[in-house]
């Protein structure tokens, strides 16, 4: 296996994992509450759904000529990856709170607990949307990461998408696994560190293919995505360390403040 | 037209996020990236700073909504 296709398979691995814990605790708050066939068959027609988008728009957005897919899909994967990254950035100073996996599973089940039944056909349709609801929107952005990544990374990975998939579906298993050994939400994951991983290769990546489709030569050719990666944690590690302080000093003059009153 | 204006929000959201200077940013960086390479400038380095400045605006921004 390549250094790309390492580097491919580990990207929609670890955006596999994060989402896949999140939709886990809704899929598992829904069915120890309500019973678990129609949640379990909720999730499994989300799965299906997010299948079917890959195979639709991957082999679709491989056809477009390599430039303007590395300047289109470089610029969309940059600003979600950014997204990512700032989300993760203000939670590792402090200023947004962690993702908390038992409060989320706590709130879902109560309101799974207080919501009517609608059995239909023998399914209960409010556990069925609220599942697949939750399976299908986390998933859409594991769908698009591994078509995007896939398709522009046709030239240096042979079979991008299905390699791409691959990292996607062993997260997927590990983390059904987990979730089938532990029974409860997997608050353990350290879901930040792993949003920040995924946020600086998207990032990284995002920046090498969009500068690339305007025409732009990278001094070391591929190797420089490794030159962006580690340029890019720096930085973020910076900024942390930046709102950190800046939190600090709010922190001390509200206190003195405080004090001040008295 | 309702159904329109909710598809086009949920990709906005989706793909944009949570601040838009960000998106903004980068798109600007790009042309400009494009435009000096057309002058026979190889400005690989103009988004990775504009990466960084991009991100730490929209942090400012971000620390601020609360004050």
């Amino acid at each position: 296996m390549t250094t790309s296709a390492v580097i491919l398979v580990l990207s929609t691995f670890l955006a596999c994992a994060v989402e896949g814990v999140e939709a886990l605790t809704v899929v598992l708050a829904v069915g120890v509450t309500r019973g678990w066939r129609s949640p379990l068959i909720a999730a499994g027609v989300a799965t299906l759904a997010l299948a079917a988008l890959i195979v639709i728009f991957g082999p679709a957005l491989s056809l477009l000529p390599i430039d303007a897919l590395r300047l289109v899909v470089g610029t969309v994967l940059l600003i979600f990856g950014m997204g990512w990254l700032r989300k993760a950035i203000l939670r590792a100073s402090g200023y947004k709170a962690l993702r908390d996996e038992a409060a989320l599973y706590e709130r879902e089940r109560e309101q799974a607990r207080t919501a009517g039944t609608e059995v239909r056909a023998g399914m209960d349709w409010y556990a069925f949307t609220l599942a697949f609801k939750g399976v299908f929107l986390e998933g859409l952005e594991v769908a698009f990461i591994v078509i995007t990544f896939g398709a522009t990374s046709k030239d240096t990975v042979p079979h991008s998408i299905q390699v791409a998939t691959l990292g996607a579906v062993l997260a997927l298993l590990a983390v059904v696994i987990a979730g089938a050994l532990v029974h409860q939400p997997l608050s353990r994951v350290p879901e930040n560190t792993l949003k920040f991983s995924v946020g600086l290769m998207l990032s990284a990546f995002g920046i090498f293919w969009g500068v690339e489709g305007t025409g732009v030569t990278w001094p070391g050719a591929d190797l420089s995505i490794l030159g962006i990666l580690v340029f890019l944690t720096l930085a973020s590690f910076g900024l942390v360390t930046m709102l950190r302080r800046m939190r600090e000093r709010q922190t001390l003059t509200t206190a003195g403040a405080g004090m001040g009153m008295k | 037209m309702h159904f329109i204006k909710q598809f086009a929000l949920f990709w906005y959201d989706f793909i944009v996020g949570d601040d838009w200077v960000i998106a903004a940013g980068v798109v600007i960086a790009l042309i400009v990236t494009a435009i000096l390479v057309r002058n026979q400038i190889n400005a690989w380095w103009l988004m990775l700073v504009a990466v960084v400045i991009l991100l730490a605006i929209s942090l400012l921004r971000e620390t601020r909504k609360g004050h």
